[in-house]
């Protein structure tokens, strides 16, 4: 079976988030780049567990981005995984990233592609399924749980309301999210294998994006708490009631 | 014309599709043309009710393969009616068919989807789209580009318009599709408010000390007809579900009230909730953060303070 697994390069949890040049672009000054969680944790770790299970399994990390993105493909691969590749291509769009995703993953003829349910950036779910239709094959979206038996995909979904299981035939994408794996950390003889595991750079197709972004913008700051005694919690309520009038 | 996909669930239309059915109609009257909705699957009871919130038309599809969630096949068949109807914008509410189907039809279509949307679109100098990024700690303005346009709209993002008008039904017929998705099992969880959509959400954090106490939470959410929430230590070592998670890695949800019990409101979390319009923090720390997030607070033992509170919200509710 191989694998590919699609890595983002996102600013930490903790990160703070401001922008600079009139709004229109992230201020990075500081801010600590991680593998997006889902793609980490999930994804990734996942690939993973199905190798170790299956050791004739070949695990390919993929990323699009600049030259920047290639400390974090190292600590992916610190992880797992086998190969690396990175396609050239800053600030590409959704439509643009998963253009040159899918192009890869067929010509590379994957059986399992996987990605996170979506990167705490732009929180836009749109890869995986914009891979999914750009090679034809199913989509099992916010996946919980993912096993494989010869050919066939199972996966719990997260669904309206509930879950669901779903079967699929490969060529499968399953977008991953928590449930699925749990976090691991990079251990010693990881770190030093991944140094010299291969990183192969690819340019970019000339595929068009959809979308721009024009500008960012922060949210209003609140304008302060009002604090109600711990002797009198019935004041609180009548403030919902009366004064915010939310219950 | 803006086409809306409108989602049902147990035979009733759900309240964000009559929210997307009211910004629907919106946009359109931004772009002088029409709305119109289109539902997959047996018709709801309530289906004219999208009337009302300014839609035209109702164009139903009750196809059997449709039955079945496939995002193939559902990103198939709406290209197909989208062109049929000649619909150049397209508006999801944004829930886990949305995630699955409009990233397919973004594809398919080579329409531009803006994901997560929260305002109107700005239409005076092309077409922008607010959305939120960064977990809800910052808004995108993001242009399409593209002819056709897809948005998915966040639940309660926008203020349902109640024009009062009629919806006329009409069946539409679209080719069949083979899914390549089989549906093995469904296990939908009855009787709960789904938590993206709750107007109220009460949360319970690790300050609650032991699964036991949760009637602390359960109890106010059932007094208020609120859904219920946790942090992220509290679904790691399982005292709720995972899918009661709220956060960076959770859900991110933007109710008109988030009352938070014993969270203390790591940075990840805020994240999560920072959308919601009024923020209630009870806690016993005064250094917790979540009190710079929140609207309301009472620093105290919760132990103590949400007894008092349940006592108080029977007596509003006027329940013995």
């Amino acid at each position: 079976m191989k694998i590919l697994v699609c890595i983002s390069k996102t600013p930490d949890t903790t990160a703070k988030i401001a922008f600079e040049d009139n709004n229109t672009k992230f201020a990075t000054d500081g801010v600590q780049w991680i593998i997006n969680p889902y793609d980490e944790w999930y994804a990734l770790v996942r690939a993973i567990e199905l190798k170790e299970a299956d050791p004739s399994t070949v695990i390919h990390l993929i990323s699009v981005g600049g030259a920047d993105t290639e400390p974090i493909i190292r600590k992916a691969l610190a992880l797992g995984g086998d190969e690396s590749f990175r396609i050239q291509l800053e600030h590409g769009d959704a439509f643009q990233v998963a253009s040159q995703i899918a192009n890869f993953a067929k010509e590379g003829q994957y059986d399992l592609v996987l990605t996170g349910k979506e990167t705490i950036d732009y929180n836009s779910s749109s890869i995986g399924g914009m891979v999914a239709e750009l090679m034809d094959v199913a989509f099992l979206s916010h996946a919980i749980k993912l096993d494989v038996a010869g050919t066939t995909v199972t996966a719990v979904r997260e669904i309206e309301g509930g879950e669901e299981t779903n079967e699929a035939s490969m060529p499968v994408v399953v977008s991953c999210q928590k449930g699925m794996a749990e976090q691991r950390i990079p251990n010693m003889k990881g770190i030093m294998g991944a140094r010299t595991k291969p990183l192969k750079v690819i340019d970019a197709d000339n595929t068009s994006g959809l979308t721009a972004i024009a500008k960012f913008e922060l949210p209003p700051a609140k304008a302060g708490v009002k604090l109600v005694s711990a002797d009198n919690p019935e004041e609180l309520v009548r403030l919902l009631h009366e004064e915010a009038r939310v219950i | 014309m803006v086409l809306v996909f409108i989602d049902q669930t147990d035979g009733h239309i759900k309240k964000s599709s009559f929210e997307a059915a009211s910004y629907g109609a919106e946009v359109a009257k931004l772009t002088g043309t029409s709305a119109e909705a289109i539902l997959f699957g047996s018709t709801p009871s309530d289906a004219d009710q999208l009337g009302k919130y300014g839609v035209s038309k109702v164009h139903t599809v009750s196809q059997e393969t449709l039955n079945v969630m496939d995002a193939g096949v559902y990103a198939k068949l709406l290209q197909e009616a989208a062109e049929k109807l000649n619909a150049n914008v397209i508006i999801f509410s944004n829930n886990t068919t949305a995630k699955a189907v409009a990233p397919r039809l973004s594809a398919r279509m080579k329409a531009g989807l803006v994901s997560g949307a929260v305002a109107l679109p700005d239409t005076s100098n092309g077409f922008t789209v607010k959305k939120s990024v960064f977990s809800g700690k910052a808004f995108a303005h993001v242009s399409i580009t593209s002819d056709k346009k897809i948005i998915t709209l966040n639940p309660n993002s926008f203020a349902i318009v109640t024009t009062g008008g009629n919806a006329e039904m009409s069946s539409l017929e679209l080719s069949d599709a083979q899914p390549k998705v089989k549906v093995t099992a469904v296990n939908k969880v009855v009787g709960e408010i789904p938590l993206s959509e709750a107007s109220i959400v009460v949360s319970g954090g690790r300050g609650l000390k032991d699964p036991a106490n949760w009637n602390l939470v359960t109890d106010l959410a059932d007094l208020l007809g609120a859904a219920t929430a946790c942090s992220r230590p509290v679904a790691d070592i399982h005292w709720r579900p995972h899918h009661e998670h709220v956060g960076q890695t959770g859900l991110a949800i933007a109710p008109n009230l988030y009352i938070a019990i014993g969270i203390s409101g790591a940075i990840q979390h805020l994240a999560g909730v920072n959308r919601s319009k009024t923020i209630v923090v009870i806690n016993k720390d005064p250094e917790a953060p979540f009190f710079k997030a929140a609207d309301y607070g009472i620093v105290g033992d919760l132990f103590e303070v949400m007894p008092k509170i349940i006592d108080a919200v029977k007596k509003l509710k006027g329940v013995a």
